[in-house]
């Protein structure tokens, strides 16, 4: 667990900007490896508990490992037509601090900003990025990504089509 | 003005029984004019729904929400009864409560400082004694200085809905054959639906009525949803793959319609799926079972095996799919509407895995962030799009299935739809 022990926050920063370089770049298969096989992936509802537990309240996104990598593979189709033809997005992110540090896992934060562009009509969401990251094969990986939206309601943003 | 958007309703709908066309004018969804009179003759007249019985659990539990863009707040009051007042202060109209859900027994006004008691009551003005003595007596005023209540309200199996219309007839009239398929989905449950954690709030960039043409559309699950098919085909380790959907599409008259057919997915109550495991396989087994004991073998295997999508005009939404959704859209221009979408599950489930279960199915294809809906409000919104073009290019058809015994992919849930709006927007007897 040497990697944790040691990670810095320009370490971590480092990270999260590769993470997002890879969404932006629609690279989803590779962001995809920098999960782990057993990771979720989750966007809470924003009228709720942004913290409620995902099998008993209604979330926006809820994927474990399967539907994480099933997403990456339907985003991936032309058939998955609310973004093909794809959208351009760029990701902002800022404010990277350490939420709790333990020998197994940190628990990382960001804040962000995310446009999102297709079809004549730019749309922004923003947020905070909440990670619990661990240590594989020498490498950092994310075995818990919550996304939690500080819009009041997907309006007039309409959709999650793609990863903020 | 009224009689000028009756006359372009009637135009905006032709059919011709002989070529077997149904055509709906694409102006009916970009006109402004349609839109106002729309509001007039459809949503301060039908019956539209607020909310289930389950989101106000507890004495002085509110909801602060808007329906046809009146902010409204649903509540149960202090003694249990569920209320709808209109959320404006009888003084000088500020919201008297401005936060989205809670619990209160008085709602204070921040202008002045007038206050109500849960069931609309006011016990306080500002400096009352300024004021003409019979404004404050009860006796004479009769509750002029008391929040407003929206002017009917009624419920069905813990649906709740509002009419704007003193005169409308009984909401038990208007849902009218609707009821029996309310009542196949409330009666899945043993202990009654109840709402799961909260309500989505997402958007769509177009028409509401492209939206409550969508809800009941099985033709476009093919076309537009592959990649939720794929999924269910994963999950299902192959023996779930769509073929020919069999059933059928119903009018149920005043506008609602309703798609039963066999679901080509796994089911939380009550249809099995590879995914979920053995363990699971018992649990669904028992659950069909109780089915059985209470409702014959006939009724269980409908409510387990099969789909539905219930339409109820104008813009209420009862899917019980993958998952159960409601669903309403509120116009809130011609050319964008806001959408409001609840998972409810029955009470039994709470705690359990089934819930979970039914949860994972909901993601699947539901809700903004779902393998499908994205690519609905993609598709509506790419038809508002190119209704710009309607001068030169007019007609959107709904033929399909017109004439004949109606299939499941058939379009008769929106000419019944159309049909309803055109009456309504004409003001025939109804």
């Amino acid at each position: 667990m040497a990697v944790l022990e040691t990670l810095t926050r320009p370490e971590v920063e480092d990270f999260l900007i590769l993470e997002a370089s890879l969404l932006n770049e629609w690279r989803l298969e590779e962001w995809r490896a920098l999960f782990t096989q057993d990771c979720s992936y989750l966007v809470p509802n924003m009228n709720g508990d942004p913290y409620a537990p995902p099998d008993a309240s209604l979330y926006l996104i809820a994927d474990d490992g399967h539907h994480l990598t099933e997403r990456v593979k339907r985003l991936g189709k032309k058939t998955a037509h609310a973004e093909f033809p794809r959208s351009r997005t760029r990701r902002l992110i800022s404010n990277v601090r350490f939420l709790a540090r333990s020998p197994a896992q940190v628990k990382v934060e960001s804040s962000f900003i995310t446009y999102r562009a297709a079809q004549g009509v730019t749309d922004t969401f923003y947020g905070r990025h909440e990670y619990c990251i661990v240590e594989q094969a020498g490498g950092l990986r994310i075995h818990e990504k919550r996304t939690i939206l500080d819009m009041e309601a997907l309006r007039p943003q309409g959709r999650l089509s793609i990863i903020v | 003005m009224q009689h000028h958007q009756g006359a372009h309703a009637d135009a905006a709908i032709r059919i011709d029984e002989d070529s077997g066309r149904f055509g709906v004018a694409r102006s009916s969804y970009t006109d402004p004019h349609l839109h106002a009179a729309e509001m007039e003759a459809i949503f301060a007249r039908c019956w539209l729904f607020v909310g289930h019985d389950s989101e106000l659990p507890k004495p002085n539990d509110f909801v602060a929400r808007s329906v046809a863009g009146r902010p409204v707040i649903f509540l149960r009051d202090r003694d249990g009864t569920v209320r709808c007042l209109l959320n404006i202060c009888p003084h000088r109209g500020a919201q008297v409560c401005r936060q989205k859900k809670g619990s209160a027994k008085l709602f204070s006004c921040i202008y002045h400082g007038w206050a109500f008691e849960n069931t609309g009551r006011v016990i306080s003005i500002a400096e009352a004694e300024t004021y003409h003595p019979s404004f404050n007596d009860r006796s004479c005023n009769v509750g002029a200085n008391d929040l407003v209540a929206v002017p009917r309200f009624e419920s069905y199996r813990g649906l709740w809905f509002l009419n704007f219309d003193r005169q409308a007839g009984s909401l038990h009239d208007y849902l009218g054959g609707a009821r029996e398929y309310i009542d196949i989905v409330m009666d899945q449950a043993d202990e009654g639906m109840r709402v799961v954690g909260e309500v989505q709030e997402y958007s769509a960039r177009a028409n509401w009525k492209l939206l409550a043409e969508n809800s009941t559309d099985i033709l476009h699950v093919v076309t537009l949803h592959p990649t939720y098919l794929d999924l269910v085909k994963t999950n299902s380790a192959g023996t779930m793959v769509r073929g020919k959907v069999l059933g059928k599409s119903i009018d149920l008259g005043n506008g609602h319609a309703v798609v039963e057919r066999e679901a080509s997915y796994g089911r939380p109550i009550a249809k099995w799926m590879p995914m979920w495991g053995e363990e699971a396989r018992v649990e669904i087994d028992a659950i069909f079972a109780r089915l059985v004991a209470r409702y014959g073998e006939e009724r269980a295997m409908r409510m387990a095996t099969c789909a539905r999508n219930l339409l109820i005009f104008p813009n209420l939404v009862i899917n019980d799919i993958m998952s159960v959704t409601l669903r309403t859209f509120q116009p809130a221009a011609v050319d964008y509407m806001e959408v409001s979408v609840w998972a409810i599950a029955p009470g039994e489930e709470f705690g359990k895995p089934a819930l979970a279960r039914r949860l994972t199915n909901f993601l699947e294809f539901l809700g903004p962030g779902g393998f499908a809906t994205p690519d609905d409000i993609e598709a509506l919104e790419s038809c508002q799009r190119a209704f710009a073009a309607s001068r030169e290019a007019p007609w959107n058809d709904l033929s399909k299935g017109l004439g004949r015994a109606p299939d499941p992919t058939d379009e008769l849930p929106q000419r019944t739809f159309w049909l309803q709006w055109r009456d309504r927007l004409m003001q025939r007897e109804l």
